[in-house]
């Protein structure tokens, strides 16, 4: 049925692109072509191959053979050896850094591929819609194995072994949690799944429910088993219709499976599960305001302790977990705990999952084990800055983490590292910047989305919050002092040490890591009034080159606020005090006289 | 189907489902399925994947082939929505991506009748749990 016996894969991510890739495909066509073998061998050019560092990458099916670091002059060898004599050309083969072999097949090139997929695993990958598809991925196995052949002590101290630790951000040991909520006494308890995603530029759990609803009512059912509780609530939120309709979906299949409800797999177990809606407060996503939400009060967080595995939903015992945390339990019962314990750093096993957004060429969803760094995920996986501009800072964290900076790119994810660095994990947002990102600009858009979503509930969150959004608002507008700089780096610190819960507790973290790391830029916003990004727009001057400048009026004519004057065909001016910088004279110049200074 | 009793029910449900996939997948018979996944979460159906996977069934029974379109989560590849992975008989299963209808309909003609790759594939850049 194929046409064509051979196809030569050409990578022509912005990596390659850059180290000659589409000179390679042009080559590698022409060549093929004055050879006659076009109408056999196909040469197309593909997406990133995400091992940028070795590039430009050339692979050749069907045989998987994979080339590195291919250039334009290699095109006529490729051709010659291996399409027409079909011998593999040794020394564009990718050696394997550790025992120096030579490793033709991109199959058994296990480390290239920087993304393990494990909470992912069945994303992108079965029907989320057919409870089948699932069983035949392993599905359900987990939770009968669980039933029939292990206790709850047991699953829990698998659970402490395999080191998996909360995905929503807070890393506390999953295992510890289920023990601790098990060795509650109460005649009813909980098993709540938060799926509260509330980070800016974050879509890790919706993807997961809307991808493989199944694996987390397996994890909830598991962990009902092992604290002793035969309730599971989602408490996920109303704007993502999609997630909801498929786990509906698949909460129906597995009741009909007997998957769910009375007497589970003929075992005596029951657990069955429901759903409640969440209006979309951020501050819902912290545990004790979830328990509040779901009760029908207002979303406002309470002191722990009591902590809610003691005293939650409705004064029971309840055990909350994210998502993300609960997808990669089944496999770990299936795989062991060793397995999972065998992936991952130190003290962060398993794998997180990110949402790459910002100024990245590759946006969207990666699993990398914890413990990869950061320039493996931006430059490998994300395929580098978008544009070719230069990066400056990643943010992990959303709204309650900090930024990293180059001198970051290089040390490995997990939980540790990222708090020593002064930002966080969270749930897995990472938002990429490149040189036209303000950095006071920024610490200010997370202070508004903080202001917006405090409860208010106390002073310093409701407060303090605001009063930081305020002097940041100063200093973009050109009227900030050194003095203002101390006074937010001060009211930071009595945030965090007073906030009543961990919205209030780490708001202060972008202000705090864009001053210790973008300090110079904070200064020159203060002391030169100045911004290098150009992103405050109040800081910016707009000046007529009078040697460009022709007299059209064109600029005239369009200043909303008539601050341009000037003769006809006389040389303009624009009046700095009027000038609302808007930019309509630069857009309209068509002889390039306006410029930004 | 009824309800599951046990592990070795649930095993045996497992094993029959992975029975008929494997078959599907292994076929040498040149009638057996050409496979087409969408890509449906948020993020793929806000850029058109309902319309793409609507417009597959309906081509593929005009123009008289033997494909299964079926619909799963996000594949991961956002800025590619919508992306999709073509899984023709014997062969590796390849993932493009910006699928338009006129993108689809070039997949049809070019890559499912003839084997001819069309410009937007992705290479898979990640391990599955069965290879670790």
């Amino acid at each position: 049925m194929s046409k064509y016996k051979m196809h030569v894969l050409v990578c022509g991510g912005t990596g390659c692109h850059a180290s000659e890739s589409d000179q390679l495909l042009e080559d590698l066509k022409t060549i093929v072509t004055e050879k006659g073998l076009d109408s056999e061998v196909q040469v197309i050019a593909t997406g990133c191959f995400g091992f940028c560092e070795k590039g430009p990458i050339v692979k050749i099916m069907p045989d998987n053979t994979f080339y590195t670091q291919v250039t334009p002059a290699d095109a006529r060898e490729i051709v010659d050896e291996h399409l027409i004599k079909g011998r593999k050309i040794n020394r564009l083969l990718y050696v394997d850094p550790e025992n120096q072999e030579h490793i033709a097949d991109s199959k058994h090139m296990g480390f290239y591929k920087k993304q393990l997929r494990i909470a992912l695993r069945n994303c992108g990958f079965i029907d989320p819609e057919n409870i089948d598809e699932y069983i035949s991925r392993d599905g359900y196995e987990a939770l009968a194995k669980c039933l029939t052949e292990m206790t709850p002590q047991q699953v829990i101290d698998e659970m402490k072994k395999s080191g998996l630790r909360g995905r929503g951000g807070g890393g506390f040991s999953t295992g510890l949690k289920w023990e601790i909520t098990s060795k509650s006494v109460s005649d009813v308890k909980y098993v709540v799944c938060n799926a509260d995603e509330g980070d800016p530029g974050a879509f890790m759990d919706r993807s997961i429910l809307e991808g493989d609803p199944h694996s987390v009512i397996e994890a909830m059912a598991i962990c009902g088993y092992c604290i002793g509780s035969s309730i599971g609530l989602v408490y996920i939120r109303a704007e993502y219709p999609l997630a909801i309709d498929r786990l509906k979906t698949a909460i129906a299949q597995a009741r009909e499976y007997g998957l769910l409800g009375n007497n589970v797999l003929d075992t005596g177990f029951s657990f069955d599960l429901e759903l409640r809606y969440g209006a979309g407060a951020f501050v819902c996503g912290e545990e004790t305001a979830l328990i509040h939400s779901m009760e029908g009060l207002r979303g406002e967080p309470t002191v722990k302790p009591p902590f809610p595995s003691v005293s939650g939903y409705y004064g029971k015992p309840t055990n909350v977990n994210n998502v993300e945390t609960f997808a990669n339990v089944p496999v770990i019962i299936n795989k062991g705990a060793d397995w999972f314990a065998s992936i991952g750093s130190e003290n962060s096993k398993g794998t997180k999952v990110f949402a790459l957004a910002g100024k990245i060429n590759n946006v969207g969803l990666i699993e990398v084990p914890m413990g990869t760094t950061l320039r493996e995920v931006i430059y490998e996986i994300g395929g580098g800055i978008k544009d070719g501009k230069k990066f400056k800072a990643v943010q992990t964290g959303g709204p309650s983490g900090g930024c990293l900076t180059e001198k970051h790119l290089d040390s490995p994810i997990d939980y540790d590292n990222l708090i020593a660095a002064g930002s966080m994990m969270g749930s897995g947002g990472m938002i990429v910047m490149d040189e036209d990102d303000c950095m006071v600009s920024i610490a200010k858009f997370y202070l508004d989305f903080t202001v917006e979503e405090s409860c208010g509930k106390c002073a310093p969150c409701r407060i303090g919050n605001k009063r930081l959004y305020e002097i940041l608002d100063k200093l973009t507008q050109g009227k900030g002092t050194r003095e203002d700089i101390d006074s937010l780096r001060n009211l930071s610190y009595v945030i965090k040490d007073t906030a009543l819960c961990g919205l209030g507790q780490t708001s202060p973290n972008p202000v705090l890591s864009t001053i210790e790391n973008f300090w110079d830029e904070y200064l020159e916003h203060v002391d030169e009034k100045k911004c290098r990004s150009g992103q405050c727009k109040a800081l910016l001057q707009y000046i007529i080159e009078p040697e460009n400048c022709v007299g059209c009026t064109a600029c005239a004519r369009n200043c909303p606020v008539n601050a341009i004057s000037g003769e006809r065909k006389g040389v303009h001016i624009i009046d700095q005090a009027t000038c609302i910088k808007c930019g309509a004279c630069l857009e309209k110049c068509k002889f390039n006289a306006v410029f930004i200074k | 189907m009824g309800q599951v009793k046990s592990l070795a029910d649930l095993r045996k449900i497992k094993e029959d489902l992975q029975g008929k996939m494997s078959l599907r997948e292994n076929s040498n018979n040149p009638e057996s399925l050409v496979q087409i996944r969408v890509a449906m979460a948020t993020c793929g159906i806000a850029s058109g994947a309902k319309q793409v996977m609507e417009f597959f069934i309906e081509e593929f029974d005009k123009r008289n082939i033997q494909a299964v379109v079926t619909q799963t989560g996000c594949m991961g590849y956002c800025f590619a929505e919508p992306t999709i992975e073509v899984t023709l008989p014997g062969q590796a299963p390849v993932v493009f991506g910006y699928v338009d209808t006129k993108k689809a309909d070039d997949i049809i003609e070019k890559y499912v009748k003839n084997g001819e790759l069309v410009d937007g594939i992705i290479p898979v850049n990640y391990e599955t749990i069965e290879k670790k």
